[in-house]
């Protein structure tokens, strides 16, 4: 988690110098993601992001589900790295889209019972609410969005957190105090 | 090379293995526990919403090895999938000391007198094995008591009056209710329910030397930090190890069951932790490996005398499995009904555990473990998006106003419904490994239907304004719950073990785990496996007629 500020500014240059390079030749291109390339990983952010779209709460890609997925791929997922590389060429398009287009797209996906719609689906939603020590729900995006607290700390059984009175609004989740 | 001779082994640390452990080891008997996997902590098996025993998304927390173990999965089509640990169709239930008692959500439940009767109440069920167990409740109540006293279980069942009869108490209060507790409790008895708190295997006060649980949402499915959840592991083994007559080994893989030329059992052959394979000779084998590693073991046992494997002759071996249909409903009220206060699981009702009209058997109805958040994405209602804009509303609007109720269905026994030893897959050990087929019985849906229904009219009387049902769908169901492999009868040839969890056929082997049990009960196993497993040793000891070393 903490060095992902870094990674993501590596990744705007090294996205920036690739875009650069694309406009001369083709091939060869170094992606800063582990499993994605640099054309993969921006179809995956689009979908990304209208399968969690930002709105008054971060968004999927803010919560950084394309480093989450990119990295659950050299992991426990790797068994799904084929799905990936299979469908996202036919998606390159997707990224130019309108929100309203890409939204239309999905649904025919997923109206299609596409497997590949049900994984992205599947896997963006783990990384925007699952636990951020995977790499996404950043900064307890979705948790903070659903008020709920992340991990207690070891002897919160000492305090009485049954009481009555004690609601959402009078009990502090740990990550508020942080300030 | 042979190890040196000892009274018993015992396979596997869980719930069965870590009492029948302690049990002969106190006695004075030398016992020699082997179990594949470690011995975890609360920081091995992180709270993690996406890598533990529930949601194995990313991993199990608890094991096993999703490298080194895998099982075949036979589905409708006939056709073969290898599966590993974190998918649903391996059936998992957990590798390491304690077994599924050390993430397990800790329901205490005794079953009810009917439940070991369920042939004699209901009549032949076609398309089902159904059968009475060899014993009653009268014969387990002692020993239920005697698990509920030494693991450690809170609540008050008092104001349930379908449970069976007992003689004592429980022996720690229940947890102070949370806050769903407090919308569903006057709603129940509005409808003429009877409901009451859900006995835990979890420390509401401080006991046998540990602190009680610290409320966290992190439960059913994870470690307990403060080691407020009463497994084998931080009770019974400790003790048995203690005793000084009980070694623990971890890591260790049992390959097969020992036989003599005469047929008698020996021992057992397993794949220590640092692969070598090992003999290790006893007087009495007991294999308390879980429904399915149990069966797999005894027919992976094969030899001259046994060439279907141990306890096998009439094919009865790895039948029968069977787990629970969990079935429901989910309703979002206008309030916030979310407090973050685990275990969340509260209150339960028994109302419809029997006596269904025209159903046999039923389930606990109760509200669930705390939901975490990537668990409620999944739960959408019909109508609402399962992505989107739509979606991330639903969320925001009902993550903290929403409760689930959820119950076990009494299964029906299958015949069909079965683990086999694998002819072409093996394991890390070059083992055979687990082949797992079969369809739950078509009964489970009509009484899971029955449950969502009662579930959801639950939900609506405590003022949810939108109910939806999770409705029961037949499929091959074992999981946590897994039981049934190695009945318990008075008949070798419809049945494994004896009334003692003795393998027919020969007078010292054991079964002693959930695979014994005939039915599984409307309740979550884990009680009454300890029940038969202290039940059991009872039988071991008297039976024990050697010399101890």
């Amino acid at each position: 988690m903490k060095s992902t500020p870094v990674r993501r500014r590596k990744f705007l240059k090294t996205a920036v110098a690739a875009a650069a390079a694309s406009a001369a030749s083709c091939g060869g291109r170094s992606s800063p993601w582990r499993f994605f390339t640099v054309e993969e990983a921006a179809t995956v952010a689009a979908l990304a992001d209208r399968i969690v779209p930002p709105d008054q709460d971060p968004g999927a890609v803010a919560a950084d589900a394309v480093n989450y997925i990119d990295r659950q791929l050299e992991g426990p997922l790797k068994k799904y790295q084929r799905a990936y590389r299979e469908a996202l060429p036919a998606l390159a398009h997707f990224a130019d889209l309108t929100p309203a287009q890409q939204d239309a797209q999905l649904s025919a996906m997923e109206a299609r019972r596409e497997p590949f719609f049900e994984l992205v689906r599947d896997h963006v939603m783990q990384s925007f609410y699952g636990d951020p020590r995977h790499g996404g729900n950043r900064e307890y995006a979705s948790w903070r969005m659903l008020d709920v607290p992340p991990a207690p700390i070891r002897g919160r059984q000492l305090y009485d957190l049954s009481g009555e009175g004690m609601t959402s609004r009078t009990r502090r989740p740990t990550w508020r105090s942080k300030g | 090379m042979a190890l040196q001779r000892v009274n018993a082994v015992v396979v596997g640390a869980g719930a069965g293995g870590g009492i029948v452990a302690k049990e002969l080891a106190e006695a004075g008997l030398s016992v020699v526990l082997l179990e594949r996997g470690k011995w975890l902590t609360a920081f091995d098996d992180r709270k993690d919403d996406l890598r533990n025993q529930r949601n194995s998304t990313l991993g199990t927390g608890s094991g096993p090895d999703e490298e080194k173990n895998p099982r075949v999965f036979v589905d409708q089509a006939a056709k073969e999938h290898i599966v590993s640990a974190n998918e649903g169709a391996y059936q998992n239930n957990a590798a390491c000391v304690g077994g599924g008692t050390f993430s397990y959500g800790a329901m205490a439940w005794r079953y009810m007198e009917k439940d070991f009767r369920m042939r004699s109440t209901y009549g032949a069920m076609p398309g089902s094995t159904l059968e009475d167990w060899p014993i009653s409740y009268d014969d387990l109540e002692p020993f239920y008591e005697k698990a509920e006293w030494e693991i450690g279980v809170s609540g008050n069942v008092t104001p349930d009056p379908f449970h069976a009869p007992r003689r004592k108490r429980l022996p720690m209060p229940p947890l102070d209710p949370n806050r769903e507790y407090f919308v569903l409790k006057p709603a129940a008895e509005r409808l003429g329910l009877h409901p009451f708190d859900i006995p835990m295997l979890r420390n509401s006060v401080p006991y046998n030397g540990r602190g009680p649980c610290m409320r966290c949402r992190w439960c059913v499915g994870f470690a307990c930090e403060v080691d407020a959840k009463n497994g084998t592991q931080n009770t019974v083994i400790p003790i048995a190890l203690s005793s000084k007559r009980c070694e623990m080994r971890t890591g260790c893989i049992a390959k097969e069951i020992l036989t003599a030329s005469s047929g008698r059992v020996t021992g057992v052959a397993y794949f220590d932790a640092d692969h070598r394979l090992q003999e290790q000779p006893a007087d009495v084998v007991v294999v308390s490996a879980g429904a399915i590693e149990t069966a797999r073991l005894l027919l992976n046992s094969k030899s001259r005398m046994h060439p279907n494997g141990l306890g096998n002759r009439y094919d009865w071996v790895g039948r029968n499995l069977q787990g629970h249909t969990y079935v429901g409903a989910t309703g979002v009220f206008d309030e916030a009904v979310y407090d973050d206060i685990g275990p969340g699981a509260s209150i339960a009702i028994c109302d419809f555990n029997h006596g269904n009209p025209g159903l046999a058997g039923g389930g606990l109805l109760a509200n669930e473990f705390i939901r975490l958040p990537y668990q409620f994405a999944n739960m959408t209602p019909p109508g609402v998006p399962r992505w989107g804009k739509g979606h991330k509303d639903f969320m925001r609007r009902a993550y903290r106003r929403h409760i689930a109720i959820r119950g076990p269905v009494q299964e029906m026994p299958v015949f069909e419904s079965r683990v086999q030893a694998d002819p072409k897959v093996r394991d890390h050990w070059d083992i055979p490994v687990a082949r797992l087929s079969g369809l739950s019985h078509p009964h489970n849906v009509e009484v899971g239907q029955f449950l969502a229904e009662k579930a959801a009219a639950w939900l609506r009387e405590a003022g949810a304004t939108l109910v939806w049902k999770s409705m029961p769908a037949r499929y091959l169901s074992a999981g946590q719950h897994q039981a049934g492999t190695c009945r318990m009868g008075l008949d070798p040839k419809t049945s494994v073990v004896d009334k003692h969890c003795r393998v027919h056929d020969h007078d010292n082997l054991y079964a002693i785990d959930a695979s014994v049990h005939v039915t599984n009960g409307g309740f979550n196993p884990a009680l009454t496996i300890m029940a038969v497993a202290y039940y059991a040793s009872d039988g071991i000891k008297r039976a024990w007629k050697g010399k101890a070393q």
